[in-house]
């Protein structure tokens, strides 16, 4: 394990620039947001940022490829340039844990080429958490706060930023700013990591379970009185599904630049309307059956075809930023009670 | 063939052909610029056309993969990609990607047996390709029998071919029924629920099924009366989908998604996804 | 502090459901932490025993979803509205939304409700308890082990703190003392930024709406959008979009719904309360309500069923759009 004093992390951070793109959260007007790292860019306190950083590997936006339409003809063009290597600083345990979700989802055959080369790209360094709070719910599905995957661990003490590297990405990471950090032992990193856990377990949804679902489970959930007052004053908008970091439906349109045709997608919600409407119907007619389809996705569905892993990280976003409210939580709840029946 | 690691990208096709099959079907015939097959399928596989600007869409290949010159997609007019489509004349260059999902077990389970195929209006699309299989490595398989329906006679799919091959193959039975009485047609009238119980097939064939819902809904239930199983009977489902590789999320039923781990299911199957389709 | 109490709210509840008036309650249901109540639909006693709420963060306006609950059944359903809820339920009236013989709406005195965001910047993290003392919030956490008193103005909705209204428009009965139009302030951010060049005001506003994730929250939450087919979810309309293919498309979105919105936005502020980026889109509409109040005469929507909006109603005396631009030099 290594070491860095938090008052010279400037250094950290430029001497990281100077070789990759760096992105890290900084406090911004709707709260954290992850941010292209440059001379005066301060590192934000906050536990975690609005949108998730699945962003780095599936973003909200992206270009697939163009076509040049000349008469009868088209040309495909190939848009993509080369990836450059970038680190992605801060991340939290639970956002490092949606990566392995939409790893599950992309890099399965036949593997997503654009998320890939991201993932290939990028470095991912994350921080341990100190001051989980109230919406935190990680515990729920195995994460712990304390204890980060990554390419690169660090704890953040009082004073001083702790680092140890996992992967050979990290080594390499850690190698660029060996002069800036020295050895140390991890016994500080020890006393915060139990000083948070204690926190952690006075959490409200600490004891939260997720033992009543997972694969296998449609049966008994698919049609339960409960999700139609659940889902009865659901909006119908996509804010769940788009700050949450493990939700990666997407849509591909077309888009007309005048000179030719872009192909983008971009993420899509299955709570919208139009989500799975075809000429001929739409198979979820309502709001409850595309909320139900949300839910049952994350808690049922993709652990049937991921060894029993949740599509959920308690990350706590859709917590806070649900217009009325509703969330997985509250769904759990709701039909976890059911598990005996 | 599509690279499998840039499925989203697609290769160029060009429309060498475009047959009116119905008031609002037509085939459409195509091959890459070089003139070959775009790639190989199997029987039930789909692909994705697309015009640059309209809109991409999923259609099953029609032609047998034992066609090795160019691929064939009948194509009803009824959303923004058909009509575009519908109005495309042969030279039009289009955008093909795929094969993708999960063909019927034409090499598998289907291998020596005795075959009913039941087809309702443009549900004929998918079947054709695996009928033309089965013609072409006629050996392999038993008993052949046709039952395909559409609303009135000039709605019939691919009539030509019908009459004049499928009707004329040994071994093979094709029996046509349309919705109402039509001048110069004296074969059956009624819907095809009634007309495969009339029928009544021999309970040892596999059955292979496409339609509108609502005859597959009836026909099923026709079926069972008869004494088929469930395990006897394939369909071949129809959901939007954007991406074709089982990521975007559209064609999630349950814990399937059709465009990868479909769209051919057999009724045993589907009777454990969940009722949203 | 809410001066009306849960206990008041609840009772003529109960009342209503046992005497027959409604056969179902819209009310504001309890959620699993301190703050996150949701809208609910009660039928029985039991359930609102154990889950009806009213505190400082009912700041849901329940008037659009009487939309969908009044076509559900032939029978009343009982509301309660705040006095800004009582102007969309007059707005969607005057729109023909829904039928007003279906509802039963109880009016109910408010005092200001709370900003969640504002709360957790004011507390920190971990909260676990907040209770409403007089002017004071006393908020516990999971990091201390005394609550924390914050100032209950300090962190209440932007909206509240410019409460244009105390005094309901509509109601079938009223709980509580009834209040009065507010002299309200709400203007001012308005002329701030009527105050600055047009490039500094485009800078603000591509800031703010360079943050926008086309989440539809704030369509979808707003009394004002009640069209069954929005246009950007419409396939042939030409226009659906989810995320913006380029960036005049994005700040657009927002620009044509505040628009289509002109004249009949009452001012209610759920676009901005629930806004996950935080974006002031409140303000797109109060610019254009105090630029209808200047060119044509005060005009609230809301205050009234069947007022024609000065944008939809032709007078010989209107301005000439030539007036307008002029009057700007």
């Amino acid at each position: 394990m290594r070491k860095c004093s938090l008052s010279e992390m400037n250094k950290v951070f430029a001497r990281i620039a100077s070789a990759q793109k760096l992105y890290l959260p900084v406090d911004g007007e709707a709260g954290a947001e992850y941010k292209l790292w440059e001379e005066g860019t301060e590192w934000s306190n906050a536990l975690n940022t609005v949108k998730s950083p699945k962003d780095f590997f599936f973003p909200q936006l992206e270009n697939l490829m163009e076509f040049k339409v000349t008469g009868k003809s088209i040309e495909v063009i190939d848009t993509r340039k080369a990836s450059e290597d970038f680190v992605v600083f801060g991340v939290r345990a639970c956002d490092v844990k949606s990566f392995e979700v939409l790893d599950r989802v992309f890099l399965v055959d036949p593997v997503d080429s654009y998320y890939a080369t991201r993932r290939e790209h990028g470095t991912i360094v994350s921080l341990a958490c100190t001051r989980p709070t109230e919406t935190c719910f990680c515990r729920t599905f195995g994460i712990d706060a304390t204890e980060p995957q990554g390419d690169v661990v660090t704890w953040k003490t009082e004073t001083q930023l702790f680092f140890e590297a996992k992967t050979q990405k990290g080594q390499a990471f850690m190698s660029l700013i060996e002069d800036l950090t020295e050895e140390c032992d991890g016994s500080e990193v020890e006393a915060q990591k139990e000083k948070t856990g204690k926190i952690l377990a006075r959490l409200p949804l600490a004891n939260l379970s997720a033992d009543a679902f997972g694969a296998d489970k449609t049966d008994k959930f698919f049609n339960a009185p409960e999700w139609k007052t659940l889902s009865e004053a659901c909006l119908g908008c996509g804010t769940c599904t788009f700050v949450c970091p493990t939700c990666q439906c997407y849509d591909i349109k077309d888009f007309s630049t005048g000179s030719g045709v872009v192909r983008f997608r971009c993420w899509d919600s299955c709570m919208y309307s139009d989500f799975t409407k075809m000429a001929h119907g739409n198979p979820r007619l309502t709001q409850l059956e595309r909320f139900r389809q949300r839910f049952m996705h994350k808690l049922v569905y993709y652990p049937t075809n991921n060894d029993g892993m949740f599509s959920c990280v308690g990350c706590g976003r859709c917590l806070s930023s649900c217009p009325i409210s509703m969330n997985i939580v509250k769904v759990m709840k709701t039909l976890g009670d059911k598990a005996d029946d | 063939m599509t690279d499998r690691n840039e499925m989203l990208i697609p290769v160029v096709g060009v429309i060498t052909d475009v047959r009116m099959d119905t008031p609002d079907v037509k085939t459409f015939r195509v091959v890459t610029p070089d003139g070959v097959k775009p790639f190989a399928h199997m029987p039930g596989q789909c692909a994705m056309l697309s015009i640059p600007g309209v809109g991409e869409a999923m259609f099953s290949i029609t032609s047998s993969p034992t066609n090795t010159e160019f691929m064939e997609f009948s194509i009803k007019k009824c959303g923004c990609v058909t009509e575009w489509l519908h109005q495309a004349e042969p030279g039009q260059q289009i955008t093909v990607r795929g094969p993708y999902g999960k063909p019927f077990p034409v090499e598998e389970d289907l291998k020596g047996k005795d075959l009913l195929f039941i087809a309702g209006g443009i549900g004929l699309a998918p079947l054709r390709s695996v009928i033309n299989y089965v013609r072409h490595y006629r050996e392999n398989y038993g008993k052949v029998q046709i039952v395909y329906g559409a609303r009135s006679k000039d709605d019939l799919v691919d009539y030509s071919e019908i009459i004049n091959e499928w009707m004329t193959d040994d071994g093979i039975e094709v029996n046509l029924t349309i919705d109402r009485e039509q001048e110069g047609w004296d074969g059956h009238v009624g819907f095809i629920p009634n007309f495969v119980k009339e029928l009544s097939p021999d309970l040892n064939k596999t059955v292979l099924m496409c339609g509108p819902p609502i005859m597959i809904k009836f026909t099923l239930q026709g079926l069972m009366e008869l004494g088929f199983k469930k395990t006897q009977v394939y369909t071949t489902m129809e959901l939007r989908m954007k991406c074709g590789i089982g990521k975007c999320g559209r064609c999630n039923i349950g814990s399937k998604y059709v465009c990868k781990d479909g769209p051919v299911f057999r009724f045993d199957e589907l009777d454990e996804l969940p009722d949203e389709y | 502090m809410q001066k009306i109490t849960r206990d008041a709210l609840v009772n003529k509840a109960l009342a209503l459901l046992d005497n027959g008036t409604v056969d179902r309650v819209l009310g504001w249901k309890k959620g699993e932490l301190a703050y996150d109540v949701t809208p609910a639909v009660f039928t029985d006693g039991k359930s609102i025993g154990e889950g009806f709420v009213w505190n400082d963060f009912c700041g849901a306006n329940f008037s659009k979803y009487l939309i969908a609950e009044t076509k559900k059944t032939g029978s009343k359903v009982l509301v309660f509205l705040k006095p800004c809820d009582t102007y969309s339920f007059n707005q969607l009236l005057t729109e023909h939304r829904f039928d007003r013989e279906k509802v039963y709406a109880v009016g109910i005195p408010c005092e200001g409700m709370t900003d969640v965001h504002k709360l957790r910047a004011a507390v920190g993290e971990g909260i676990c308890n907040v209770e409403a003392d007089g002017d004071m919030l006393a908020v516990s956490t999971v990091y201390t082990d005394e609550p924390v008193n914050v100032p209950a103005a300090e962190v209440m909705l932007e909206r509240c703190l410019v409460c244009k209204s105390k005094k309901h428009v509509a109601y079938d009965e009223l709980l509580g003392e009834e209040g009065e139009v507010a002299e309200s302030a709400r203007f001012d951010q308005v002329a701030e930024l009527e105050a600055l060049t047009p490039d500094e005001r485009f800078a603000f506003w591509q800031n703010e709406l360079s943050r926008c994730i086309r989440c539809n929250a704030c369509r979808d939450v707003c009394p004002a959008c009640t069209c069954e087919k929005c246009v950007f979810n419409n396939p042939s309309s030409g226009v659906e979009n989810k995320a913006a293919a380029n960036s005049f498309e994005e700040k657009m979105f927002h620009i044509i719904r505040a628009f289509h919105v002109a004249g009949r936005c009452t001012d209610c502020g759920e676009c901005s309360r629930v806004c996950p980026q935080r974006i002031p889109l409140h303000l797109l509409n109060r610019k254009f309500i105090s630029d209808i109040d200047n060119f044509y005469g005060e005009y609230q929507a809301g205050a009234e069923v069947g007022s024609r909006a000065p944008l939809v109603n032709y007078d010989q005396d209107d301005l000439e759009p030539s007036e307008v631009f002029g009057g700007r030099e």
